[in-house]
């Protein structure tokens, strides 16, 4: 009903199920033969899954982008959707969930990190804080939209203090999903391509502009689908928060660049290898100018008065994802491990086994958003309720 | 949006109210997603068919930290090892926990100018750890990785680890690298369950049966020290080393984290370390950095002594030195 027609709803429900059976599948083989079945090794000892992870907590934390004019500052036409963003952030910590366990190398073992079973390493370790702030994260938003949707379907008007006070945590809440991922990098001393505090403030430039994105093509598609009124004030809203960090995001890699490369120090190997190639090794470097191009020519679209028009905008926003969705997964996580802090150099390539569990979590994700979607878009319309012929 | 609650439509919308005709279709459509979707679901997990038996027991599951265990549970998870390690490979260990003595903290030095690159000390380490491993070559899961280094500089970035032919050259000099049981050590910092800590007498060990696999110390460590079982180990039953140890050299499981631990098996009994022993020229020394009269104490009083990656702030308890 949400999604009038019906069959187009279906078939793409059909298609993300198959797809996240194929991924399971992929990960069953993975559970049974060990991290093998993957291209990682001892000297690149992360690569896809945990490249995907970092780039989507930012893209969960960016929902806050929407809560800010919504609650911050009253914006009417956020506050229409923010719920959907909201939901996003929820499939997106799901996705990042995912992609941290199919990283594991003991899976059965995974009560160890949870109290009382076992045995947190807390605060000392940045992996226990990040365990805490990502399911954090996901149970202050499904309380805000659960609740939301709840008080909607039965007819009622929500209580503030039952949610306002949540929102402003959650604001809260999702810097620090940022942060604290950022911070797994940065707190490694021997790690020098991570080691230095422009990380955690780029993580974040580029999750206020990727999420975002993400979202601007969702809500024409939401709008398309489901025949649910967005208007375009939110997403020109948008467009204008996605310019603001993307220029945030160019500058700060200029700056990384610069420290990197003009003092030339020891350090400026893993950047080297990321950007040029190191001993003849460049399996990145065609993937990191890629995403330079894109997301250089989608910061001059933004800049330009013509991204006003939608058809514009939504190449920009592509462009933008898929460019940061390289440069914070692998462009991030692969050179931090190249060399080695032996000297070593060793490529890593994913399996086609890891790429399919990858796409599965993809899949899964979307599976999750568009089953929430067909919840709550009826709910929000006023279409399913409990009580449909009074009030 | 919040005021559209009291403004209902008088009409029933589309869809909610023509649920008499459709029922029996709609309902028997999503049967048949249903029974689709629970075939899919089968057919997906299809593969954990093939989970050797006991590659996942609950008795696994509900094991205790290794900091937890009473005397009575740990003589039974080592005997059960011991079973396991019988049927799986055909070598019936000793197993063991050894303890840490009191008044011994260990250091280990190790002399640049006497290495000679002839990597002993990485196949002896294989030897005695029990790591997994390809064929008789394969000392890539070998706790000591041996960089031949261009004169001139300490420089890991000149440095080539798969090195073939004499040693040594006399463009090069080696520099045998392992785990430095770091004072301030990242990796058991990273560990986000505490299956990773340094033991009373600075030694740093794993409980393999604790690791959950997640490899942030191995992002950690700036010596590249650690290593991972991507699958479940390799040793033939004639080079298992049967005298094993809990926290250090038993065979692993799959899909933990190893490392070097000075053969705590062996030097909390007195005797040196694997690599030392086999040492061809006298490069390595080891002993009690507490106690003043140790050969290890003389060398950190009167050598040059190195410390590599001093920057990276771990106050090492392994050392280089010249002479």
């Amino acid at each position: 009903m949400s999604f009038q027609g019906g069959g187009g709803y279906y078939l793409l429900m059909g298609i993300l199920a198959i797809l996240s059976l194929v991924g399971l599948n992929a990960y069953a083989k993975q559970f049974v033969a060990g991290l093998e079945s993957t291209g990682l090794t001892d000297q690149v000892s992360w690569g896809a899954y945990i490249a995907n992870f970092t780039f989507l907590v930012g893209v969960a934390a960016a929902a806050v982008m929407l809560v800010i004019p919504a609650y911050v500052y009253k914006n009417k036409a956020m506050h229409e959707v923010v719920l959907f963003g909201e939901l996003m952030a929820i499939a997106v910590i799901v996705m990042c969930l995912l992609f941290v366990t199919v990283d594991l190398g003991r899976p059965d073992r995974f009560l160890h990190l949870i109290p009382p079973f076992g045995k947190m390493n807390f605060p000392i370790s940045m992996l226990s804080w990040d365990v805490i702030v990502l399911n954090g994260y996901l149970i202050l938003n499904l309380h805000i939209c659960g609740y939301l949707l709840y008080c909607k379907f039965r007819g009622k008007q929500p209580t503030k203090k039952f949610y306002v006070p949540v929102v402003f945590i959650a604001i809260i809440w999702a810097v620090s999903i940022h942060t604290v991922t950022a911070f797994l990098y940065v707190g490694l001393a021997g790690r020098p391509f991570w080691n230095h505090p422009i990380v955690a403030p780029r993580f974040l430039a580029s999750a206020f502009a990727a999420g975002p994105a993400l979202l601007i093509i969702t809500f024409q598609f939401i709008r398309k689908m489901a025949h649910f009124t967005i208007s375009n004030e939110s997403i020109l809203l948008l467009r204008k928060i996605i310019t603001v960090a993307m220029l945030v995001n160019i500058f700060l890699l200029g700056c990384e660049v610069f420290t990197e490369f003009y003092s030339g120090t020891y350090h400026v190997v893993s950047a080297q290898y990321l950007f040029l190639g190191l001993h003849g090794h460049d399996k990145l470097v065609p993937w990191i100018w890629a995403a330079i191009s894109m997301n250089a020519v989608a910061m001059i679209l933004l800049v330009l008065p013509v991204s006003q028009k939608l058809g514009v905008l939504n190449i920009a926003c592509l462009l933008l994802f898929v460019g940061i969705w390289i440069e914070k997964g692998m462009g991030l996580i692969i050179p931090g491990f190249v060399p080695t802090p032996l000297g070593q150099v060793v490529e890593y390539q994913p399996t086609l086994n890891e790429t399919l569990i990858c796409m599965g979590i993809w899949a899964f994700g979307a599976l999750v958003y568009s089953w929430m979607l067909r919840m709550a878009i009826p709910i929000l319309k006023g279409q399913l309720s409990a009580s449909p012929g009074k009030a | 949006m919040a005021n559209q609650s009291g403004t209902k439509p008088s009409q029933p919308s589309p869809g909610a109210g023509s649920a008499p005709v459709q029922s029996r279709r709609t309902f028997l459509k999503a049967a048949g997603a249903g029974v689709a979707g629970v075939a899919g679901l089968v057919a997906a997990l299809k593969p954990l068919l093939e989970l050797e038996s006991g590659q996942i027991t609950l008795s696994d599951l509900l094991q205790k930290h290794y900091k937890e265990l009473s005397q009575d549970d740990l003589d039974r998870i080592m005997a059960r090892l011991a079973e396991k390690c019988e049927n799986e490979y055909g070598v019936k260990p000793n197993m063991r926990d050894v303890s840490a003595n009191d008044g011994v903290e260990f250091g280990y030095a190790l002399s640049l100018t006497k290495c000679v690159g002839c990597r002993r000390c990485a196949h002896a380490c294989l030897a005695e750890n029990n790591q997994s491993r390809n064929d008789e070559e394969d000392i890539n899961m070998s706790y000591i990785r041996v960089l031949q280094m261009k004169k001139g500089a300490i420089n890991v970035e000149t440095s080539d680890q798969y090195y073939e032919g004499e040693v040594p050259t006399d463009e090069t000099f080696y520099m045998p690298v392992q785990c430095h049981q770091c004072r301030e050590s990242p990796c058991t910092k990273a560990c986000p369950v505490e299956a990773t800590w340094q033991e009373p007498d600075g030694v740093v060990v794993v409980d393999y049966n604790w690791c959950i696999g997640c490899r942030y110390c191995m992002a950690a460590c700036p010596y590249d020290a650690r290593r991972f079982n991507w699958g479940k180990p390799k040793v033939p039953q004639d080079v298992v080393n049967p005298n094993q140890n809990y926290l250090s050299n038993r065979i692993r499981p799959s899909g933990v984290v190893e490392k070097c631990t000075f053969c705590l098996h062996r030097t909390r009994e007195g005797r040196y370390p694997a690599c030392l022993e086999v040492c061809p020229t006298g490069a390595r020394v080891f002993g009690n950095l507490l106690d003043p009269e140790s050969e290890i104490n003389y060398i950190l009083k009167n050598k040059r002594v190195y410390i590599l990656k001093e920057d990276s702030g771990t106050l090492p308890r392994f050392y280089y030195f010249f002479g």
